[in-house]
């Protein structure tokens, strides 16, 4: 009974702070600007079974796309075990499935076949990371925390895995011992090859560690729970959303924006009149993105999905000739400034003070920016669809529409276009003259 | 496309120009080359001439929403007046913000890139290549332009044309969906590169020799001039031709002798 109402506390202590920070990112994704995703549902489920659900992208890189769709599997399907656990944590009951008989079995025997695969893949992930020089995993946009937040994951699934193992383990000797309570149930392929370990424990101590093993994989699971959001793995939740949301237009293609449709007809149109043109209380627009509020709900909630793999970064080719910019880098800045943002307006009762910096000079600088060929590699290369180059695109509207700020040459180039309708200085006249010169 | 219109005539198809086919040296030989095309395969076809217009795409990409939508309404309204269906261009930007960026804008046509066009051409029959063609088992190899084939997803409508010529099409490292880019797009040719390591081009160039080709073919006068570039700085100019799908097939179909629109 106390260990029913011990499990309780910490079962309900664990949602709470999931659920309260859930509410925050949400709050935070939110404050974005509008952005419609209303269209195409079926396109969009299709898009997110594919992408997310069927990890479609992933194996473009096979070594790391195979290790993760096993980690993947085994995180998806050990959650069944997950449930048998929380139910038998509430009720006193033990292995509750039990009764499933022959099917249960082959249910347990796969869990485990996967932790061996998680452990493994978790090791593999852990030597590439550390011990190999694999310059996306090691790069300086990895420095500090984003590392070390990889590295905690790693290790914390590998003690997962063998708290899980280790709980069958023993459970199967105490089976075979015939104590009380541990009816003979489930198949433990994997879980056998430790039993060697355990097999010289009194009754006692057998049945102490199976249920310290099954503590340590519910608590652990549960503190895995309250890391996830606020960590990169929170990708594990919001890759779906996020790939249902993908851009479902060509990649190439470029949004026009509404605002500037409305300027320029009004400019167009002999017959408009400016003086009714907004009413005055009407704020005026803001052309493109200074700051992270100033980008969509959907540009924020890429940047909390993202996972900082960097295949994005070694597939720029500006960053592959040394250029400054990383597109993985785009995504975290994002994110960093809109945790600020959302931090600081926790502080001040909800309310957004500005502070005087801005994602765009403060984390984000123009060298940056100004060296993207906006080739949308970065976008291929994303395994779930997040669009690097749709920021930096926004971020340079910002820079010419809202401060004129632009490389002398890009100034010329855009003179050229008004005066001659060709970014070159050419007279307009000449246009035709090829056809004379054939 | 004024004159016609005048004489009361609408053509098939427009040829859509753009910047660099009109002004550049270079890319005005592609644009002779399609026009030859054209009027091989007897194809109506006309131009805007003096009254064709940037397309805004490089003030869009660097940033000048307003500059761009002035040259989309200005160059919709230009089209729209002609009556335009359908649309033929050399140049791949030109070609995306066409197809994707001006329907929302009131412009809504058929667009092709010039590969696609002339793909249809050989397919009906209208264009032929000549028999032993001069690129008759050449190694040339083919630079996927970013806003033709990872930008709208067309792989297949040059290499399919390149495979006419009896060549021997060599694929690069990184193609298709993962093919680097020249270093041109996004407003890139117009401004110095930032401080790097290496230029994008030569990058490029240099995967691009790996296959030892003797032609490096291409489907943007952007990734054309990049890549000629990048072929000067290896010092091969001497070795490899660097040329636009639509200057092989003008050769290759013996065109040369037809006459200029």
């Amino acid at each position: 009974m106390l260990s029913q109402l011990l499990f309780l506390v910490i079962l309900g202590t664990a949602s709470f702070f999931f659920v309260k920070r859930i509410g925050v990112i949400r709050r935070n994704i939110l404050s974005g600007i509008d952005w419609d995703g209303s269209d195409r549902k079926l396109e969009r489920w299709k898009t997110m079974a594919r992408v997310a659900l069927g990890q479609s992208k992933m194996t473009a890189r096979p070594v790391a796309g195979i290790m993760h769709i096993i980690i993947y599997a085994g995180f998806v399907i050990i959650n069944i075990e997950m449930l048998e656990i929380v139910i038998d944590g509430l009720f006193g009951t033990h292995r509750i499935f039990a009764f499933l008989g022959g099917f249960y079995n082959v249910l347990i025997a796969s869990f485990e076949w996967l932790a061996a695969g998680v452990i493994l893949a978790c090791v593999v992930f852990f030597i590439r990371r550390n011990g190999m020089a694999i310059v996306r995993l090691t790069s300086k946009d990895l420095q500090g925390w984003p590392s070390l937040d990889a590295n905690i994951i790693l290790v914390a699934e590998v003690v997962l895995m063998f708290a899980f193992l280790s709980m069958n383990a023993t459970d199967a000797i105490a089976q075979a011992r015939g104590l009380p309570h541990y009816t003979a149930a489930g198949s433990f392929p994997v879980s056998s090859l430790l039993a060697p370990l355990y097999a010289g424990l009194s009754d006692a101590g057998i049945v102490g560690l199976e249920r310290g093993m099954w503590w340590a994989h519910i608590v652990g699971v549960l503190s895995f729970l309250v890391y996830v959001p606020y960590s990169k793995h929170f990708h594990i939740i919001l890759a779906f959303p996020n790939t249902y949301f993908s851009n479902l237009d060509a990649p190439a293609a470029m949004d026009n924006m509404e605002a500037v449709t409305k300027e320029v007809q009004l400019m167009m149109d002999p017959s408009a009149d400016p003086f009714a043109a907004a009413p005055a209380d009407a704020a005026p627009p803001k052309f493109g993105a200074k700051d992270a509020p100033d980008l969509t709900w959907k540009q924020l909630m890429e940047a909390y999905t993202c996972t900082e793999c960097g295949r994005c970064t070694s597939e720029c080719p500006a960053n592959q000739t040394g250029k400054l910019l990383s597109p993985r880098k785009i995504m975290m800045s994002t994110r960093d400034r809109i945790e600020e943002i959302g931090v600081s307006r926790e502080a001040n009762g909800g309310e957004w003070k500005p502070d005087g910096k801005s994602l765009l000079g403060d984390w984000i600088t123009e060298e940056e920016l100004w060296a993207c060929t906006s080739c949308q590699a970065c976008v291929q290369a994303c395994p779930i669809n997040i669009s690097p180059m749709g920021i930096i695109l926004d971020m340079r509207r910002s820079l010419i529409m809202e401060d004129s700020k632009s490389p002398e040459s890009i100034t010329s180039m855009f003179n050229n276009i008004e005066n001659n309708g060709a970014p070159w200085a050419f007279p307009a006249g000449d246009r035709g003259k090829w056809t004379n010169e054939v | 496309m004024a004159e016609l219109t005048a004489a009361g005539q609408t053509p098939d198809v427009l040829f859509w120009v753009g910047c660099a086919g009109s002004f550049d040296d270079r890319a005005k030989r592609i644009t002779k080359a399609i026009a030859r095309i054209l009027n091989a395969s007897e194809t109506s076809f006309a131009v805007l001439g003096q009254e064709e217009s940037c397309t805004g795409d490089p003030a869009k990409r660097a940033g000048n929403e307003f500059l761009y939508q002035m040259q989309a309404a200005q160059n919709i309204a230009t089209l729209n007046g002609y009556g335009i269906k359908r649309i033929i261009t050399g140049c791949p930007h030109c070609f995306n913000v066409l197809k994707n960026e001006y329907p929302e804008l009131g412009g809504n046509y058929e667009v092709l890139h010039h590969t696609q066009f002339i793909r249809e051409l050989i397919e009906n029959g209208k264009l032929r290549m000549a028999d032993g063609a001069p690129f008759k088992g050449k190694r040339i190899t083919f630079h996927d332009p970013c806003y033709l084939g990872r930008g709208n997803g067309e792989y297949l409508a040059p290499r399919e044309v390149i495979q006419k010529l009896d060549a021997e099409l060599l694929e690069m490292r990184r193609c298709k969906q993962n093919a680097m880019c020249c270093g041109a797009g996004g407003a890139q040719m117009f401004k110095e590169a930032e401080k790097g390591d290496t230029e994008v081009n030569h990058e490029r160039t240099n995967e691009a020799l790996e296959n030892k080709p003797e032609v490096i073919a291409t489907g943007c006068p952007f990734c054309n001039t990049m890549i000629t570039d990048g072929v000067k700085n290896a010092n091969k100019e001497s070795e490899v031709e660097v040329k636009d799908i639509a200057e092989l097939i003008a050769e290759a179909a013996d065109l040369l002798d037809t006459p200029a629109p």
